[in-house]
């Protein structure tokens, strides 16, 4: 067995499993207001680049199925494979499918390098918490100090910023469809997650919370 | 609670700030050349206007980006918020 | 009075098809849904309700709103009880339990009512007088006056409710729904901006809900209900009734408490009883209205007094009559409405005293056009009745005030009505930093200028007019949302009421009586203080003539209520005192909050587990099954040690430390801080960031770095490794990884964004397993294949990749014990599996996990630094016998020059030294503990130093210390002395390394 397939069979511990999540997920989305998910092993990298470089931005376009990072602060690109965030001036998150960042990784270097990018696999630093359903606002507010109604916080926005107290990347993942309720991804640190979830879980009893898959 | 207008992402909370203080203070490149006093004026001598300051302030729990502000320290009225770099605004007359 | 006699058989918003039960004073009462427990209880006929807090004079309800100062009712039982509330904001809800205050044995009969007869001896200024000598028996007098001090009782359990805080954003924030807040919502929120309405009141309306003023035809309410109505439907306002904003803050940022469920007998579940609103709102319309004054006369405190707009309040909103028979005083127009709108509600109004000599105002003369008796210029000289009123003595003043009284007349009533004019609420504009104007007509302040994004509308910006708060309202609620962006007009007025000349007021700021004041009965000020005019005079002639000075010597303004009534009152009697005018006088400070809010509502969600976020290393739970002790390190919860069954922190510490010394342990090292440095100047900028040089450092070896700040002095540091050319991984202390990182990005991003150099924490990418001891190396040979782990083949301080037990692995030979160790980096979520994996193998090695405590043991006995303990952000690299990691070839690092200054380079400086406790000695030196040469002098005797770290050394078999002793270099050998409160303690000064002193374990 190669070192790859053998570490395949390590069993992975998520931040949030000794909540027994799964157990707890239901289905059908029910009456609550307030439904919770986590995502495990998302694989996320920070992308570093000179936004002014067109080499450095069509370089990262040839990997990403043909979408360019945003310069426009606050916003994120779905590429349908990926979901590209704005962080910073010269930085990006990459967030892909579980098991992609080995291989993304390597693709992405070896397109950015010779343009003075970098990249850097964080996939273990953080996991990602799903809030949604009608009263997902009204529970993010109760943390969060950002405006995220949909006219500050329009959907494909996302922001960095603190919920209780934990830095957290939010990401807004619905489509604003009718009838759609919001959708917020929220990566935070892996250290932070068992607090953070804590805490959406206990703001949001007054609406009623469910558990739902990843 | 202050509203900060990061030059990148706009206004957002203080919390998401951390203040460096004084602004547009560089470092001493002949530094090995001054005297101690010298050194000592650059380590330690800092403003303290009861009015417009020029100053720096870090967006730790946003972009992690440094920048510069020009803050009212009665009113904490800010007057301007820039990038390094940028050239230091002029103070408003009052 | 038998129950529910003054409760008028029709009338009011009371909802009479739910009648609610409560408790007050032990004694069942009933009430209606809509009621607060104030008007319940004057319905009940229940009028006095406390005693006040310094004469324990009988009080009743003064007023129907916020600025209550003498109706304060302790809430609840046990857990919940809750002192001080105002019976006039408290819903009423079915099973209610309130009882008054500051009385013994009871309300009627109170011991404490003593104070009053002695009240001669209790001048303003009392206690700074009396208790303040002799200086030594301050702790004496202390218990007692604690014990008297104080109104309520707070409850003593846990709060067994919910908080909760959330942050809101809008484009106008509108404060009060009065008439005037109702407009501007409607002006601003017709234009689509996104507008919070917050009222304190359990019903929005203001004045409105107890007018009798018809708008478009019909009732003022109706009015309120379709205004209401018609926001409630916009989709972008949201209405909070029973929120009181209570602080605004700067860059418009306003603290609303709403009350979500204290009205509820059974709030649903998860429902919290209070939430702070955290509002951050483009424009605000302050539309707060406007608190009626008391007047100054004598026993003006007797229950059965009160605000005369109070009154018609309780008639007109809740169906309740104050009394039977009242007697008006006032001294302007306004109070002729209320005692109207009291008549046509079947209150009989004895007399109305009006102070002017000839008041021709529209409602004057209205009154006597109905046939009231009006008695002008006259003044109310006394109250007669305790615990109620039973009459008043009225007589004619002289033009000044000031000489005889004339034509004394009694009668009988058992109400007193009053009203001293208008006091604006400008407690939120002068929060914000708003001037205030001196209306010298009304006698008010009055909004000036606003240094905030904010307008004032309606009665808090001086209007008395129904019209004008109207308009104003409309015209700033349109005005906001086109500041803030959006196309809004002012609504037309609605039809009203022709507009009613009034007559100016008169302002007699103490009415005389037939002594002079200050004797024979008294004239109140402040309710809730128990302040007097004389008081006030006495103050002024001790010398305390600023109003700051006044406030804190009297105590006027102070309290619960913080002087909502009283304030102009103070001033004013205090303008004359001293020959000044009001607005020389000036106001004291409005500070938040507005009303009192709850410690619970402060706190919100962070109590219990949810007080501060807690960090969990990937191998947090294994330590939890495990039943280790945690000690938080900023948030970081780590494991302190392992105690098995019976041992107490010492053995278990004693047991990790000798096996991790003489077998092998096994370590979470996963906190360490953990940057990843990549580019193509990453050698050149960590040569400027560290005292050594990292440029000439191979490929896949690590170097231990120290990091200064521009004064020379240490900041942080750590084992930074070469993973590439132009790749490091810095490693940082577990408690500084933020700012370190903030320290390094400030430096690229400010001072040399020339370098081409990109940091990202990877801290929490990697759990850290660090295997430690002589067995180190046998363990892990049985857990990897493809790393050779040989001396030779992988030396101290370098680098390996592979797997271990099948993980993707980097291993560095690194080490904070002095031992052979490996710190293995996995990913995070292999962390788990890789500990558990080295403790299946380690089995027959002896193999035990130490902690927090035993690592700092470990590192203690072969003399590593910990930053923030050895040193105190004021030591050097040569204090700490670590000058030689200095290169100062270097052309510039940062601190180079502060290196240099003549304070770090003097002599005597304190330097780094081992301690060994003379023989006999067991017990470990205090960590702090100052080291003498003689302990015989007198106190304060010349220190060398002090203790840094101290342990009980399993490996020595005795105490060792890390001490920063004066030349501490020059000293080794030397006896030192640490005296102690019990004992002194010698000490031998040694090397700082008790433990393998050449290394030959840690290279080995």
């Amino acid at each position: 067995m190669d070192s790859k397939g053998m570490a395949d069979a390590i069993p992975r511990l998520g931040a949030l499993d000794h909540l027994g999540l799964a157990a707890r997920a239901h289905g059908e989305k029910g009456a609550a207001g307030v439904r919770l998910a986590e995502r495990r092993f998302l694989a996320k990298l920070n992308l570093r680049g000179d936004p002014n470089d067109h080499g450095f931005m069509g370089a990262v376009a040839s990997v990403l199925d043909g979408f360019e990072p945003r310069i426009i602060p606050n916003t994120a690109v779905h590429t349908g494979r990926f979901d590209l965030l704005w962080l910073g001036p010269d930085e990006w998150l990459v967030v892909a499918a579980d098991g992609a960042e080995a291989e993304l990784e390597a693709r992405l270097t070896a397109a950015v390098a010779p343009h003075g990018g970098t990249v850097t696999d964080v996939s273990e630093s953080r996991t990602t918490i799903v809030v949604s359903g009608p009263n997902a606002r009204d529970v993010l507010a109760k943390g969060c100090p950002l405006d995220l109604h949909p006219r500050a916080f329009a959907a494909g926005a996302c922001a960095q910023s603190l919920v209780a107290k934990v830095g957290v990347i939010l990401h807004r993942t619905d489509t604003a469809a009718p009838g759609e309720p919001a959708r917020f991804e929220l990566h935070a640190l892996r250290s932070f997650a068992d607090y953070l979830w804590r805490f959406l879980d206990d703001a949001g009893q007054e609406y009623g919370v469910t558990v739902m898959e990843g | 609670m202050l509203l900060i207008a990061c030059p990148w992402c706009g206004p957002r909370a203080e919390l998401e700030f951390r203040c460096g203080g004084q602004g547009h203070l560089t470092r001493l490149t002949d530094a090995m050349e001054v005297s101690d006093a010298e050194f000592a004026r650059y380590l330690y001598m800092r403003d303290n206007p009861k009015g417009w300051h020029y100053e720096r302030w870090n967006h730790v729990n946003g972009c992690r980006r440094w920048f510069n502000a020009v803050r009212h320290t009665v009113t904490h009225e800010f007057h301007a918020t820039y990038k390094p770099g940028e050239p230091k605004p002029d103070l408003p007359r009052s | 009075m038998s129950n529910g006699e003054l409760r008028l058989p029709t009338g009011g918003r009371i909802d009479r098809a739910q009648p609610l039960r409560f408790i007050f004073d032990g004694a069942g009462y009933s009430g209606y849904a809509g009621d607060t427990l104030a008007s319940a209880l004057l319905a009940n006929g229940v009028r006095l309700v406390g005693r006040s807090f310094k004469y324990h004079r009988p009080r009743g309800i003064l007023s129907a709103g916020a600025e209550e100062p003498n109706a304060l009712v302790e809430l609840g039982n046990g857990a919940r009880r809750e002192p001080n509330l105002r019976a006039t904001q408290i819903e009423l809800h079915d099973g209610l339990v309130a009882s008054s205050q500051n009385r013994w044995p009871s309300l009627d009969l109170d011991i404490g009512a003593i104070n009053n007869l002695a009240s001669r001896l209790l001048p303003s200024g009392f206690y700074y007088k009396t208790f303040m000598w002799p200086p030594s028996f301050w702790h004496f007098y202390e218990h007692f006056i604690r014990r008297a001090a104080g109104m309520g009782r707070a409850a003593t359990e846990p709060d067994p409710d919910r908080y909760d805080h959330r942050y809101e954003h809008c484009d106008v924030l509108v404060v009060g729904a009065g008439p005037a807040g109702i407009a501007a919502a409607l002006a601003a929120g017709r234009s689509g901006a996104r507008v919070v309405l917050c009222d304190e009141q359990q019903e929005m309306g203001g004045d409105l809900l107890a007018s009798m003023a018809l708008i478009d035809g019909a009732p003022a309410a109706d009015w309120v209900a379709r205004a209401l109505g018609e926001l409630g439907a916009l989709p972008e306002v949201r209405l909070l009734p029973r929120a009181t904003a209570f602080g605004y803050y700067d860059h418009n940022a306003v603290a609303i408490v709403e009350r979500v469920a204290d009205h509820l007998a059974r709030p649903g579940p998860g429902l919290p009883r209070q939430c702070v609103w955290h509002v951050r709102a483009r424009r605000v319309v302050l539309a707060t209205g406007a608190i009626e004054r008391p007047l100054v006369f004598r026993d003006n405190d007797r229950p059965g007094v009160m605000l005369a707009n109070a009154a018609r309040v309780y008639l007109r909103r809740y169906a309740v009559a104050c009394g039977r028979r009242a007697v008006l005083f006032t001294n302007n127009d306004a109070a002729y409405g209320a005692a109207l709108d009291l008549r046509a509600g079947g209150m009989d109004i004895a007399a109305i005293v009006d102070l002017r000599a000839d008041p021709k105002g529209q409602r004057t003369e209205a009154a006597r056009a109905q046939g009231l008796r009006v008695l002008a210029g006259r003044a109310v000289i006394g109250v007669q009745g305790s615990k109620a009123v039973s009459g008043v003595e009225v007589a004619r003043l002289q033009d000044d005030a000031s000489a005889a009284i004339l034509d004394r007349e009694q009668i009988a009533c058992d109400t007193v009505l009053m009203s001293g004019g208008w006091t604006p609420t400008i407690h939120l504009f002068s929060q914000s930093g708003g001037k205030l104007r001196f209306d010298t007509e009304t006698a008010a302040f009055v909004p000036d200028r606003a240094t905030q994004a904010l307008r004032s509308a309606g009665a808090c910006n001086g209007a008395t007019r129904l019209s004008d708060c109207l308009a104003q309202g409309a015209a700033a609620g349109a005005a906001a949302a086109q500041d803030a962006g959006f196309a809004a007009a002012a609504p037309p007025l609605p039809e009203l009421d022709p507009d009613l000349d009034e007559a100016p007021m008169r302002h007699l700021w103490v009415v005389p009586s037939d002594a002079p004041v200050g004797h024979k009965g008294k004239h109140f000020v402040d309710f809730q203080n128990d302040v007097t005019a004389a008081d006030i005079r006495l103050a002024s002639r001790e010398g305390y003539r600023s109003v700051e000075h006044l406030k804190r010597y009297t105590t006027t303004g102070m309290g619960t209520d913080q002087g909502k009534t009283s304030n102009v009152a103070a001033l004013a009697i205090l303008a004359e005192a001293t020959n000044a005018s009001i607005p020389q006088v000036g106001t004291t400070t409005f500070r938040p909050p507005y009303t009192p809010v709850t410690m619970g509502a402060l706190t919100g969600r962070t109590v219990g587990p949810l007080l501060e976020p807690a960090r969990w290393t990937p191998i947090h739970r294994w330590h939890v099954r495990t039943g280790a002790v945690f000690e938080n390190t900023g948030q970081w919860q780590r494991a302190r040690y392992y105690p098995m069954a019976g041992e107490d922190m010492h053995a278990a510490v004693e047991r990790e430390v000798r096996a991790a010394r003489n077998l092998v342990g096994l370590f979470d090292a996963s906190t360490l801080g953990k940057i990843d440095v990549k580019g193509p100047d990453s050698a050149r900028f960590l040569d400027l960031v560290y005292t050594n040089s990292w440029s000439k450092l191979a490929i896949g070896r690590s170097r231990y770095g120290l990091m200064l700040r521009d004064d020379g002095y240490i900041y942080d540091d750590g084992v930074t490794t070469r993973l590439g050319p132009e790749h490091f991984l810095v490693s940082t202390t577990s408690g500084n990884a933020a700012p370190v990182l903030s320290f390094m990005e400030d430096l690229l991003q400010t001072e040399w964004p020339h370098l081409k150099v990109r940091l990202t924490s990877v801290t929490e990418q990697f759990a850290v397993v660090t295997l430690s001891g002589p067995m180190a190396r046998r363990l892990l040979a049985e857990l990897t294949r493809d790393i050779d782990l040989s001396p030779q083949a992988f030396p101290f301080m370098t680098l390996r990749a592979g797997t271990v037990a099948g993980i993707p692995v980097r291993v560095f030979r690194v080490s904070f014990t002095g031992d052979l160790s490996f710190e293995i980096q996995a990913r995070a979520s292999h962390g788990l599996a890789l500990w558990h994996a080295c403790l299946a193998v380690g089995e027959k090695y002896g193999i035990t996990p130490y902690g927090l405590e035993a690592m700092h043991v470990l590192r203690a006995e072969k003399g590593y630094i910990i930053v923030g303990q050895e040193t105190d952000g004021t030591a050097t690299p040569d204090d700490l016998g670590m000058g030689a990691m200095v290169a100062h070839a270097k052309p510039d690092f940062i601190g180079k020059r502060g290196l240099k200054r003549a304070e770090l380079l003097r002599p005597e400086r304190k330097q780094l030294v081992g301690l060994r406790l003379a023989d006999g000695e067991h017990k470990p030196l205090p960590e702090g503990a100052h080291l003498v040469n003689d302990p015989g002098l007198p106190p304060p005797m010349p220190m060398l130093g002090h203790v840094t770290s101290s342990y009980y050394s399993p490996t020595v078999g005795a105490p060792i210390a890390l001490a920063m002793i004066k030349n501490g270099r020059a000293r080794m050998g030397e006896e030192l002395y640490a005296p102690l409160p019990d004992r002194v303690v010698r000490a031998r000064v040694v090397a700082p390394c008790f433990f393998d002193p050449e290394g030959k374990r840690l290279h080995g």
